[in-house]
């Protein structure tokens, strides 16, 4: 590490620690980075906060975890001074939030959502102005960005636009910046959102380097998986702390509770939808061909056993997830019942494949989104489509249901073809959109009756149809409310139905998941559990690595390219390696991107 | 990677980096503003072309002067004094005249809007003209749908007929006083000439409110605000850091404008320059003034562009004396011009142009333009506050 920077005086300045009634807590507790002392906040009637008591150490990897809403961003901005507390105190590193704000932009780095970089400056102008900001001379600190930009391997771009950057190099200029004048304490909201697997790697490689010198830092996610690599966890939901401390003291309380049932193959999803409906069983997900359940607290595991043995499947027990953790935490998931799929007659359809496509290749100018996909998706299907953000999967996906004209290749769904008969192939599904694309400015029996109608339901068929997802969806107290005024679960809940109402053969879900907390997550895929039951084919996109393991067959999609097409199992199967014995679907996802990039190194090596 | 290599986080807190105003962190983000305002296409065609396109817009397209206005002369009478008033008609270069037999024939096209009006002259057109005066001589219609030109048309056949009238009895006509009127400031009553100037302050008002709105307006959209906020720079430094880079662009089109009126479209520049960029320099501190209020009270765009083009753009366009004539609005629109600081700039844009360094005009002008600048600043400084809520 070389020396100093020149511009920093070698003498601490004396900042009174105002409110903070402790005195100053770098010298009575050297080890604490944070203090969160009753932090309440609301945003009009919203509390986005509440009786928030916690403390954040130097030299750790903090993460805060929690659904979409729950606070973290609110927090994030608290403890950078961007926000004040309704009340409450918050010192970081010594300083209160509120009274030495000044300090508080110096002490603190801070990498908001979508890392705050200018697009159209270049990587290193971006870097220089950080910098400056941070009162830090980019020309007399040379050494400095030669080891920021060694550090985040960006050295080979300086000169690239940070708007031509793909995801994971933005993330990491976003921390270069962040990391400007070394702050104390680093503040990462959502680093891993819009990054593919093998930069999220590379992020926690560095995250590590920087704790293991003492720097405190604060990571925000809303992945549950991120959470088990943190050194200590702030769990929050609804704006309140739910758990403070290790990850893995969260999970040890589910010790002997958490099993597998295996080799159930086809019929996993009858398999969970039973198990969840047993009083002993609190949770429980497909995973690959196997169901996972989580057993209540004091519930023996006769009842569990009893069932495998007469589903026939292999009862394992396997080390608890934070997730599980997280679902007991709240009380367990709903049951394995869908209402949904229950009202629905088995679906019939002309041909065994719902869907299918041959060499689909979209161009916009010289860009290739898609590039010669092919593949068939058989009737009751769950079909999931993954790969990192800009691979393709969005414009796949748009060309599937018509809302995109492909450049060339074909697709049919239910055996039409969608370039002839675009209207009628649009009848045969559903389509969820990203963000649920509800009508903000109609109220929610409205969106019903608009989707109804623009499905070709009316009368008396309409009326009933709506009553019918109503009920389903526990939508009577909303109906006359905007849905941008919902609970997100909620809003996911009416775009689901109207989506379903005109019951289409084949469903499309366009990240139907993101930012909805777990416990509505488990009941979104009880619906479409049940629904794949009856027969309605459905095909998904997600980043959720685990709901991967939920779909029969997976596409990964890499640089516009199909570059794997197999079940979940056997996805992770290819993976294995001696030092990873039982690969995750992540590290499935990492292995198969890495395997291209090599194959692709090789041919341009060759082609030279 | 080994861990000497990594950045090292450091507890004690520089001194110079707290300081409130760093004139070193205030030049780091006037240049990057500068640098994404070069590389950003619809910033340079807002500051460069757009003032090329209005500026030619105004001189030639738009036109207030009224030239060969399309009438239709229905010759009922065909009788040879009615002949000679229909030449009359003929003659003149400000009308350009369709001749028919039956009104019929022009009726329609005036519905149609190809002809503005119609003079008919009447069957009995001797008859009345014997009569000197007890009837009217012709029949005016004019399409009311476009006021002034109706007026227009009905001013100018009256004329026509009056001068053919008198030219008839010529030894009757008195060789009384004659009016020749003079047109200061801008003889030949060309249009363009006071067009021209007030473009430059449509121009500013765009570049200084609506550019400014935007780019505030997209830090917070794209998330970099909540990084600069987060770093040590204070409101203050943004927001000048901000306003500087436009304040020089706005100038520089000025310059550009007015190379363009004096050398393109002849409009005389018959103040001086110092004069001229002084005013402007005035003028932009209530247009970036607006624009700053507008970005502090929305962080979207699309909102940002609307609001501007409603309390900028528009009024600078229709109440500012560029287009209309103050002294023709009603008392309570009147009044709100006071409000507009275009008006102050479009009325001593006119004067160092036509008129030259008229200090009378300019002074309570810049005192305005000032005293409505520092108002809009001090609103902003209210509403913008360093957090984000």
């Amino acid at each position: 590490m070389p020396g100093k920077p020149p511009t920093r005086t070698p003498k601490a300045v004396e900042v009174e620690p105002g409110s903070a009634t402790s005195g100053p807590p770098r010298d009575t507790d050297s080890e604490v980075a944070v203090v969160i002392n009753g932090v309440n906040k609301h945003f009009g009637s919203v509390h986005a906060l509440q009786g928030l008591n916690a403390r954040i150490r130097y030299g750790r990897l903090t993460g805060l975890v929690g659904p979409d809403g729950a606070g973290k961003t609110t927090l994030m901005r608290i403890l950078t001074g961007l926000l004040a507390p309704n009340s409450g105190h918050a010192v970081v590193a010594g300083f209160d939030v509120v009274d030495d704000n000044n300090a508080i932009h110096v002490a603190t780095g801070y990498m908001p959502q979508r890392f705050g970089l200018y697009e159209d400056l270049s990587v290193m102008e971006n870097m220089r102005l950080y910098a400056q900001l941070r009162g830090m001379d980019a020309d007399r600190n040379a050494d400095l960005f030669a080891e920021l930009l060694d550090f985040t391997r960006l050295a080979p771009f300086t000169e690239r636009l940070a708007g031509k950057l793909s995801g994971g190099m933005k993330q990491k200029l976003g921390l270069a910046c962040a990391l400007m004048a070394r702050p104390a304490v680093l503040l990462l909201d959502e680093p891993g959102v819009g990054v593919d697997p093998v930069s999220r790697q590379d992020l926690w490689r560095m995250v590590q380097a920087l704790t293991d010198e003492g720097m405190a830092v604060v990571w925000s996610t809303a992945y549950l998986d991120e959470a088990e690599r943190c050194d200590s966890v702030l769990l929050l939901n609804e704006g309140q702390l739910a758990y403070d401390g290790p990850p893995g003291e969260l999970t040890a309380r589910l010790t002997n509770r958490s099993f597998r049932l295996e080799q159930v193959g086809d019929q996993r999803r009858a398999v969970l939808a039973e198990a969840l409906d047993l009083e002993s069983v609190s949770d429980g997900v497909i995973q690959g061909a196997g169901v996972r359940v989580v057993l209540r607290a004091h519930a023996g595991t006769e009842q569990i056993a009893a069932f495998a043995g007469r589903a026939d499947a292999q009862l394992r027990a396997v080390p608890a997830r934070f997730e599980d953790a997280f679902i007991d935490l709240l009380g367990g998931g709903p049951g394995g019942t869908s209402a949904l799929a229950e009202g629905l007659s088995p679906v019939e359809l002309a041909s065994d494949v719902a869907v299918s496509c041959r060499d689909l290749t979209k161009r916009f100018g010289d860009f290739t989104a898609t590039d010669t996909v092919s593949f068939e998706v058989r009737k009751g299907e769950i079909f999931g489509l993954l790969g990192p953000n800009g691979a393709g999967k969005s414009t796949t996906f748009k060309m599937l249901c018509g809302l995109l004209k492909p450049t060339s290749g074909e697709a049919h769904v239910v055996g039409l073809d969608l370039r002839r008969a675009t209207g009628a192939a649009k009848g045969q599904l559903g389509y969820m959109a990203q963000k649920f694309s509800l009508y903000g400015l109609l109220s929610v029996r409205q969106n019903l009756e608009f989707s109804a109608g623009v499905y070709g339901l009316d009368g008396a068929a309409r009326q009933a149809r709506i009553e019918e997802m109503v009920d389903i969806f526990g939508l009577q107290p909303w109906l006359s409310a905007a849905p941008d005024s919902l609970p997100l679960g909620y809003k996911q809940r009416l775009a689901l139905a109207c989506a379903v109402m005109h019951r289409p053969p084949v469903l499309f879900l366009d990240e139907p998941t993101s930012g909805v907390d777990p416990i509505t997550r488990r009941e979104f895929w009880t619906h479409i559990n049940g629904l794949a039951r009856k027969g309605v084919t459905v095909m998904v996109t997600t980043h959720f690595m685990d709901e991967a393991e939920y779909c029969d067959r997976v596409a990964m999609l890499y640089r516009a390219r199909l570059i794997a097409l197999d079940t979940p199992d056997a996805l992770k199967r290819g993976a294995v390696s001696d030092t990873r014995p039982d690969p995750t679907m992540e590290d499935a996802f990492i292995h198969l991107v890495e395997a291209e990039d090599l194959a692709d190194e090789a041919r341009s090596g060759a082609a030279a | 990677m080994n861990s000497t290599n990594g950045p090292r986080p450091d507890h004690r807190v520089p001194l110079e980096a707290m300081r409130r105003f760093d004139p070193k962190r205030l030049w780091a983000l006037v240049l990057k503003e500068s640098l994404q305002a070069m590389r950003d296409p619809s910033t340079l065609l807002i500051a460069f072309v757009l003032p090329v396109v209005l500026l030619f817009l105004f001189a030639y397209a738009v036109s207030l002067d009224v030239r060969a206005v399309r009438i239709g002369v229905v010759q009922e009478s065909e009788s040879a004094s009615a002949h000679s008033l229909a030449a009359a008609f003929a003659g003149t270069r400000y009308l350009d005249v369709t001749f028919a037999h039956d009104r019929r024939e022009v009726a329609d096209r005036v519905v149609s809007g190809s002809l503005r009006g119609f003079v008919v002259i009447p069957q009995d057109f001797e008859q009345r003209l014997a009569n000197r005066g007890a009837q009217p001589l012709v029949q005016i219609i004019t399409d009311g749908s476009q006021p002034n030109t109706a007026n227009y048309v009905t001013n100018y056949a009256q004329g026509v007929v009056q001068t053919w009238r008198d030219g008839l009895g010529v030894e009757a006509s008195r060789a009384g006083v004659t009016l020749e009127p003079r047109y200061w400031f801008n003889a030949e009553l060309e249009s363009r000439r006071s067009l021209v100037p007030g473009a430059i302050a449509i121009v500013m008002t765009i570049i200084g409110t609506m550019l400014t709105a935007l780019v505030v307006a997209r830090e917070w959209e794209r998330g970099t605000m909540e990084a600069v906020l987060s770093t040590p720079a204070s409101v203050a430094e943004i927001l000048i850091g901000k306003l500087l880079p436009y304040f020089a662009l706005g100038m520089l089109s000025t310059l550009g404008a007015t190379a363009l009126a004096v050398f393109i479209f002849d409009v005389p520049l018959r103040g001086s320059l110092a004069a001229l960029l002084l005013l402007s320099a005035t003028f932009m501190v209530p247009a970036l003034g607006q624009g700053l209020l507008i970005s502090s009270v929305t962080r979207n765009q699309f909102l940002a562009a609307q609001i501007a083009l409603f309390s900028g753009f528009l009024p600078a366009f229709m109440l500012s004396g560029f287009l209309y004539e103050i002294d023709a609005m009603p008392a309570p629109i009147r009044a709100i011009t006071w409000l507009i600081p275009a008006r102050y700039f479009v009325s001593s844009l006119k004067t160092i142009f036509l008129a030259g360094d008229i200090w009378a005009v300019f002074v309570p002008n810049l005192l305005a333009m000032a005293g409505i600048g520092i108002l809009f600043f001090l609103l902003a400084k209210r509403v913008t506050r360093k957090n984000l809520e």
